[in-house]
């Protein structure tokens, strides 16, 4: 009998604030320890947090990209337990009642298509980092992180495999950064995963017991801890065991999971609510104010894609994978109307292979949208052949130009003169007699030889089809 | 000027005006007082080159044309204000020597006004007591018979304030921290609406009770000080963002048809004789000023110790989290892991009464027993709250004693602490309410200690309480007595 896993994930996406959730110090990356941790941050005696209106801001936007009910009334409580990292002996969390209700996230794999839904997201704080490698015998802590403001995101464990799992985390990933409230950096902790994980026989109604997966800050690692974990949990129930309830981590060097902590041992962590802060209000027309500012969401542009402008579903969810690309995409499209799986094709292809092999985000990539646009036309027009219009790409990629100047400048245009095709034509002709006689025998390859021979002597600028019918009749 | 200590703000403030003292010989005056009545134990942390600093100061301001009602009137600090220029310690062991980096805002704001400060009190471990006897630097006697104790938690700001080593004292109270000090000890203690103080600054025991106040000789000078300390504080979210207001100024007006609501509750069993005689006598003398005296009933303020000693401790087993040893604070010096260091470092720094509450307050809000416990709490608090809002229908104060008895010996209750939490009975509903209530002198009990009378405001009307305090005091003289030794 087949097995199924059942995932739901909770995301900790950092918000883009400048400032911290309660404290007025900064939440730049990179700074030299505990160069951004202020008296809040550092629990100090006597101190109090004040709560950041772009923390909560942002949070709306969220909510109302996912479509959930936003709480006009929430709550933030305190989840105590003591941790060297974890200055005030708790972290500033919302518990019972959380900012954002429901909502849901549609994914695309492959030509099939998903709803995840979403069972709340809400607001806290980041804890300080531990550094146990730099001090011998000793242990570091860096409280620049600690304040830090994240956005939980919790699914429902409406996932069924490590691919759907991993499609969510990348949509999820898209929509934030879409919306402007995280910079979804993963490297530097921004946006990282826990995901619940189960197995159940097919068909089964009720869930596997879960273990949790902690701390995923990378796209593959979601993935082969979902799969390593999968396999392991359905070995256990092979061989008559059973799943415990615990916390484990994932070892991306020996690719496994380790147990943690198990639920016996969990915390208990006193959650009450926070009497330091009063409860969230938000108004309705403050959402009214954030609804207006919101951009066209990837969903609603995907389908505008795909209907207003004809491309495959396929094309319309890569493009719409991110919005720079999106609005890359639209910037070409304004300039070419009437070639959309043109630019499609180019910015799927050659732009982002070569941002792929250059390690680049489209907003570093050195060819703008208008200027990838001015070649597009001289493809579309014909001017180009495919073979030169990678060749002017290369060029705009060094920056050479527009690329109607780097055209001009490396003569690239297609001759499509035929009285100067019908000259280098009759040369090719007399100087290759042994494949004239081939081809009026009857061979079809010393066509083709002949045809080479023409492009090779006009390097590569005469159009194909052009002397393909030149040399025929002349022939 | 032999006679100086005597003298109230309000006195010292004309004298000031007059030229006829700077701030700085007020200070000197003061620290010499302090250096001699130290066997009291009222203070922490004494600094006279800070102190003068500030007197300085204030002469300087004055020269250049300060009038400030406050400007160069000494003043001490309760040891739950962090201030950068003496040490924090809250009285623990867990923070000795501490110092903080920024004044606490009612620091801040009693220093623009020009007040002078003398130093730092002494107080029961995190605000934590009824007696004084809690703090990890020794208890603090009680000027009026030094085998008695102050009260507490705010026993140095109330014995300081007594002995007449300052005019005016701050104080915090979370369940009837300045008021039943203030009882003990014959010096009028008020406490404003939850929300008016900002707590920035304070170190915190039980956030949604804690409250700043005063310390002082009368209700004139109680109503001026909190004029300088209340207001709105961007940086403690709890803060009410109400206008400045002036609570002295209806002092003048008299009591004449002001309706007293008087508690049964107030006056049941447990209520020694000698304390409701005192407080029946007060009450008298407000109807002789032409106040109406109502019955009112306020049946559930029974339940406000058990609420209490479920809600702040609660809060302080959070809020006392942070002294892990890990930033600063006491840390052991022997220890294996991490966890083993903030353990030892806990066991080490916090006294016996923190430690009991963090029990509670721990076992409050574990899983399974938060609802029975900490939102039961809690509704029975909303339950007295709203009790009293239906009390002030029918009155305009509430008056009724402080505690129950006059100050008990030191080590009397000690060994227990159920009949030293009850020492809070009449205290704690006003604070679960979030209310302004005072403790005012009213005349003497047992063993020649003195009895508080409480008078009871509802929300923001401070004025209104200073006001009957005020007419209180100008028909009797219970707040200008000094104890013997001290004159």
């Amino acid at each position: 009998m087949s097995w199924e896993v059942v995932i739901g994930l909770e995301t900790h996406a950092q918000l883009s604030t400048t400032s911290k959730i309660f404290s007025g110090a900064p939440t730049a990356f990179g700074a030299p320890a505990n160069a951004q941790a202020c008296g809040i941050d550092l629990a100090l005696p006597g101190v109090l947090p004040v709560l950041n209106r772009g923390a909560v801001e942002r949070a709306i936007r969220f909510g109302v990209a996912v479509g959930a009910t936003l709480n006009r009334r929430s709550v933030f409580a305190r989840k105590n337990y003591f941790y060297p990292d974890l200055p005030k002996g708790y972290q500033i969390s919302q518990y019972e009642i959380p900012v954002v209700v429901g909502g849901t996230l549609d994914i695309v794999l492959g030509t099939s298509r998903k709803t995840v839904r979403l069972t709340r997201a809400h607001l806290e704080e980041d804890a300080g980092k531990s550094l146990h490698e730099d001090f011998h015998g000793m242990t570091g802590i860096d409280l620049n992180r600690a304040g830090t403001p994240l956005l939980e995101i919790v699914s429902e464990p409406d996932m069924r495999s490590a691919e759907e799992a991993v499609a969510y985390a990348k949509a999820l990933h898209a929509l934030v950064r879409w919306i402007d409230i995280c910079d979804g950096n993963m490297q530097e902790g921004s946006f990282r995963c826990d995901a619940n994980v189960s197995v159940r026989r097919h068909g089964d109604e009720r869930f596997g017991t879960r273990c949790e997966i902690k701390n995923l800050n990378s796209f593959r690692f979601l993935e082969r801890a979902i799969e390593f974990e999968m396999r392991r949990q359905i070995d256990v129930l092979e061989d008559g065991g059973s799943i415990v309830q615990e916390t484990r981590l994932y070892d991306p060097d020996r690719d496994e999971t380790r147990s943690m902590r198990s639920k016996e041992d969990a915390h208990d962590y006193r959650y009450f609510p926070d009497p330091d802060l009063l409860p969230l209000e938000i108004s309705e027309e403050w959402i009214a104010a954030v609804r207006t500012t919101m951009p066209e969401l990837p969903a609603a542009r995907r389908e505008r894609f795909v209907e207003a402008l004809r491309l495959p579903e396929y094309d319309a969810v890569s493009l719409t994978g991110s919005r720079e690309m999106a609005d890359y995409f639209e910037a070409l499209v304004a300039a070419l109307p009437d070639q959309p799986k043109l630019c499609a094709n180019w910015l799927m292809g050659e732009v982002s292979a070569r941002l792929n092999r250059d390690q680049i985000d489209l907003a570093q990539a050195p060819v703008s949208a208008v200027r990838l646009a001015g070649l597009l036309k001289r493809i579309a027009d014909g001017t180009l052949s495919g073979k030169l219009a990678r060749e002017v790409f290369d060029a705009l990629w060094n920056g050479e130009g527009e690329a109607d100047e780097i055209i001009e400048r490396r003569g690239l245009k297609q001759i499509s003169d035929s009285g100067e095709l019908q000259t280098i034509i009759e040369q090719v002709i007399a100087a290759n007699p042994k494949s004239v006689e081939e081809f009026r025998a009857g061979k079809e390859k010393a066509f083709n030889a002949l045809v080479g021979q023409v492009m090779k002597a006009t390097r590569g600028k005469a159009n194909p089809q052009q002397v393909n019918d030149l040399l025929r009749q002349t022939l | 000027m032999n006679e100086l200590h005597l003298a109230s703000a309000a006195e010292l403030s004309r004298l000031l005006a007059r030229g006829e003292v700077s701030s700085e010989d007020l200070a000197r005056a003061c620290l010499d007082r302090i250096e001699r009545h130290r066997a009291l134990n009222a203070f922490l942390d004494v600094r006279p080159e800070a102190t003068l600093a500030q007197a300085r100061a204030a002469d300087r301001r004055r020269a250049a044309g300060d009038q400030g009602r406050l400007l160069g009137v000494p003043m001490a600090h309760k040891d739950i204000f962090v201030t950068r220029d003496w040490a924090s310690t809250a009285a623990s062991r867990m923070l000795e020597g501490y110092r903080s980096p920024f004044d606490a805002t009612v620091v801040e704001r009693l220093d623009q006004a020009g007040m002078v400060c003398l130093g730092k009190l002494n107080c029961d471990e995190f605000a934590m007591g009824s007696s004084n006897e809690n703090s990890a630097f020794g208890p603090v006697l009680n000027p009026w018979d030094t085998r008695a104790v102050p009260g507490g938690s705010s026993g140095g700001s109330a014995a300081a304030v007594a002995a007449r080593l300052t005019p005016v004292a701050t104080a915090t109270d979370t369940g009837g921290s300045i008021r039943e000090p203030a009882a003990f000890t014959g010096v009028t203690g008020a406490k404003p609406t939850y929300g008016r103080p900002s707590r920035w600054g304070m170190i915190a025991f039980a956030s949604s009770l804690d409250t700043a106040g005063v310390m002082t000789r009368t209700a004139e000078d109680a109503a001026h000080v909190l004029s300088g300390m209340l207001g709105f504080d961007p940086r403690d979210s709890t803060s009410v963002d109400r206008p400045p207001e002036d609570c002295a100024r209806d002092l003048e007006r008299s009591v004449r048809g002001l309706r007293i609501g008087v508690p049964k509750e107030f006056f049941g069993d447990g209520l020694s004789p000698d304390v409701e005689q005192a407080v029946r006598q007060a009450l008298a003398v407000y109807e002789g000023l032409g106040a109406e005296l109502v019955d009112i009933s306020l049946p559930n303020v029974r339940l406000g110790i058990p609420v209490y000693y479920v809600v702040a401790p609660a809060e302080a087993s959070s809020n006392l989290s942070r002294y892990d040893g890990v930033r600063y604070g006491h840390r052991a010096t022997d220890y294996g892991d991490l966890v083993d260091m903030i353990k030892r470092s806990r066991a080490e720094g916090l006294g016996a009464e923190p430690k009991r509450r963090i029990l509670v307050g721990t076992y409050v809000l574990s899983h399974g027993y938060y609802d029975a416990y900490y939102i039961k709490a809690q509704k029975v608090r909303r339950l007295i709250a709203d009790e009293f809002q239906r009390g002030f229908a029918s009155c305009d104060i509430i008056a009724g004693p402080v505690t129950t008895s006059v100050a008990f010996d030191i080590g009397e209750n000690a060994s227990d602490p159920v009949s030293m939490y009850l020492a809070d009975l009449y205290t704690v509903p006003g604070s679960l309410a979030g209310i302004p209530s005072m403790s005012v002198p009213c005349g003497f009990g047992k063993a020649q200690r003195p009895v508080g009378l409480q008078l009871i405001a509802n929300y923001f009307e401070e004025a209104t309480m200073l006001r009957a305090a005020h007419q209180f005091q100008l028909a009797t003289d219970w707040h200008r007595r000094v104890p013997d030794g001290f004159a």
